[in-house]
């Protein structure tokens, strides 16, 4: 893409025509219009999430905090249905990102390999279940009939390997890696575990990283589907249930909210919370976000050369 | 040596040949034994389990010992009252979803593929790639806030204006516009990714002598660049139009209410109020719905791929 850009660059300096001026204006203005129209939500939710309760309840928030104030997030912090949340969703998405690398690498580097008889019987076994699976409540009986309903366990074993991320490890390790260093490997009398360990995971480091990001972010940290219909126990509740009974079913413990007599006061606290409890939620990964957000392009690509 | 077959004719041969291949590489499929083992438990054995759709299942005869009964379930959910509306409320919502959701991405793609300047160019994909990450209870969250009939951004800007607050999240009739546009402005960024991938491979000799030739940016854009992504964008077209079926689940369950169920009830979420909610749970029955779903999804997919081969060479498969 560098080289692209500045060949780009040296072509307009010598003719860029009116027209083409022109245009160049109306596309900005049109990236422009669309990248606002992208914040202003995100403005509006953090505005308001910092206003008092009496201004959000007057609906006067529009983009810009009016009576600044950190009450809702006060109010969140003392909330241990969702610091719960957070921790179960931490744990999940730590040892299930491992399990789901784990997995999907291993798979993947065998099935990359030419040699390897049975191949394409077997990857085709992994990409047919992205078109046709047993259906929702089959594998729910499957999931009762192994006891895992209602554990831990009923969160992490289930997502194993995703077939869109096992393509791109297989892609990734085919344009990557040189048969020829492999065939040197086992000409040094290497076994195939001590190639994969010694010379394919060094490598592998880049698309790891791509395939834990993918699996953190989508099938963990953001899912929620998974928990209502596995789980029961309040205690195991990632923190996208308790975002869900707080946001959608606009259900508080009103504990929280006694203090406060007057109702409309009362009321304006019950929004604002929703606000701050958005900005938290969304907080983690979007601090990640930046400094990953070449990866997932990264991921995407690979994927896309298939 | 371990291969030391005698001259047994060629067969016998090629069979010991095959045998040596899979011992020597014994240990890549010590590799593939986990995920496998996974791939049949977690994948296959449902696929084997909805079988149920044509038993009538009760938990104490089990899958095997629940007794047959044909295609009575599948009869039962075209004959009912609610096969009507959940299918047209799913494709609506797909396709609406496909039209306004397929052509906007590409558009950003070309749009930004323009821009030289880095930091304008990185800050435009930074921002619009951001809302991909926000999760489904958030994002249809913001959306309850958003548009809040008191304290939403809706609900202030038309106090600025002298206006009556719209409570569209009330209004059944805005259900669809707020699904497919949410989700618009949730994933076009990101669906651009794919796109600005595919224009960077785009050879500069081409541009160059169009330039050379006297084309402008816009002829430009429409004879090098649309071209160019013409088979991504047939590929992922055939992709979404083989999931018609499978409306976004999460976003739609969370969207609902008493108020909007008559447009906002599709097959997948009635396939888990009938398995999973309803006070007499009726397994056999969802996993018909859900059984008839996959089948029909996965002809869609091999009819509009074979469409696609046909009528312009770019194709899945």
């Amino acid at each position: 893409m560098a080289s692209m850009t500045s060949y780009e660059s040296n072509i307009n300096k010598v003719n860029e025509s009116a027209f083409d001026r022109v245009f160049m204006m109306g596309n900005t203005a049109f990236l422009t219009i669309i990248t606002v129209i992208i914040l202003l939500p995100l403005i509006f939710i953090i505005a308001a999430s910092f206003s008092s309760a009496e201004a959000v309840i007057a609906g006067r928030v529009t983009l810009w905090p009016v009576d600044f104030s950190l009450l809702g997030y006060e109010t969140i912090f003392e909330h241990k249905k969702v610091w719960n949340g957070f921790a179960n969703s931490l744990f999940y998405t730590f040892f299930g990102t491992i399990f789901n690398v784990v997995m999907t690498v291993i798979a993947a580097y065998p099935l990359s390999r030419q040699d390897l008889i049975g191949r394409r019987v077997i990857t085709i076994a992994f990409v047919f279940t992205m078109l046709f699976s047993g259906g929702l409540i089959p594998t729910y009986m499957v999931v009762r009939d192994l006891g895992l309903l209602n554990t831990r366990w009923a969160m992490i074993l289930p997502t194993g390997i995703g077939p869109f991320n096992l393509l791109i490890t297989i892609t990734f390790f085919r344009t990557t890696i040189p048969p020829e260093l492999i065939e040197a490997a086992r000409i040094d009398g290497a076994s195939d575990f001590r190639t994969f360990r010694s010379i394919i995971l060094p490598l592998a480091r880049p698309i790891i990283a791509v395939l834990a990001l993918f699996y953190a972010v989508n099938t963990h940290w953001n899912t929620y589907f998974q928990a209502l219909i596995y789980l029961k126990d309040q205690d195991l509740f990632p923190l996208q249930i308790v975002l869900r009974e707080i946001l959608i079913q606009n259900s508080i413990d009103a504990s929280m909210l006694i203090d406060i007599e007057d109702l409309v006061a009362r009321e304006g606290l019950r929004e604002l919370l929703k606000y701050s409890l958005i900005v938290v939620a969304s907080v983690p990964v979007m601090i990640i976000y930046p400094f990953v957000q070449k990866h997932f392009v990264k991921g995407m690509m690979i994927g896309s050369v298939k | 040596m371990p291969y030391q077959v005698k001259r047994k004719g060629k067969s016998a041969e090629r069979w010991g040949k095959f045998w040596l291949r899979i011992r020597r590489n014994w240990q890549l499929y010590a590799l593939l034994a986990l995920p496998l083992i996974w791939l049949v438990v977690f994948r296959y054995a449902p696929m084997y389990g909805a079988q149920i759709a044509f038993r009538q299942y009760s938990p104490a005869f089990g899958i095997e010992g629940s007794p047959w009964v044909g295609l009575a379930n599948f009869e039962r959910f075209l004959n009912s009252p609610k096969f009507e509306p959940v299918i047209i409320n799913t494709l609506v919502l797909s396709f609406y979803s496909l039209i306004a959701g397929f052509p906007i991405p590409i558009l950003l793609a070309l749009s930004l593929n323009q821009v030289r300047a880095r930091m304008f160019r990185n800050s435009v994909q930074m921002i619009t790639y951001a809302p991909h990450f926000i999760s489904t209870v958030v994002i249809v969250g913001m959306l309850f806030q958003f548009l809040h009939p008191r304290v939403g951004f809706t609900a202030s800007l038309a106090q600025l204006l002298g206006q009556s607050p719209p409570n569209w999240m009330g209004d059944p009739g805005a259900f669809r516009h707020i699904f497919v546009w949410s989700g618009v402005w949730q994933e076009t960024g990101f669906s651009a990714i794919i796109y600005l991938a595919v224009l960077s491979t785009v050879d500069p000799a081409l541009h160059e002598a169009a330039v050379v030739d006297g084309a402008n940016r816009l002829q430009r854009i429409r004879y090098i660049d649309i071209p160019g992504l013409l088979p991504t964008a047939m590929v992922l077209l055939v992709l979404s139009t083989g999931r018609v079926l499978e409306v976004a689940f999460e976003k739609v369950y969370l969207m609902q209410s008493p108020l909007n169920l008559g447009v906002a009830e599709v097959i997948n979420t009635y396939v888990y109020k009938v398995g999973l909610l309803s006070p007499i749970l009726d397994f056999s029955y969802s996993t018909a719905i859900g059984l008839l779903k996959g089948i029909v999804g996965l002809i869609l997919l091999i009819a509009v791929n074979y469409a696609a081969r046909r009528m312009t060479d770019n194709s899945v498969w």
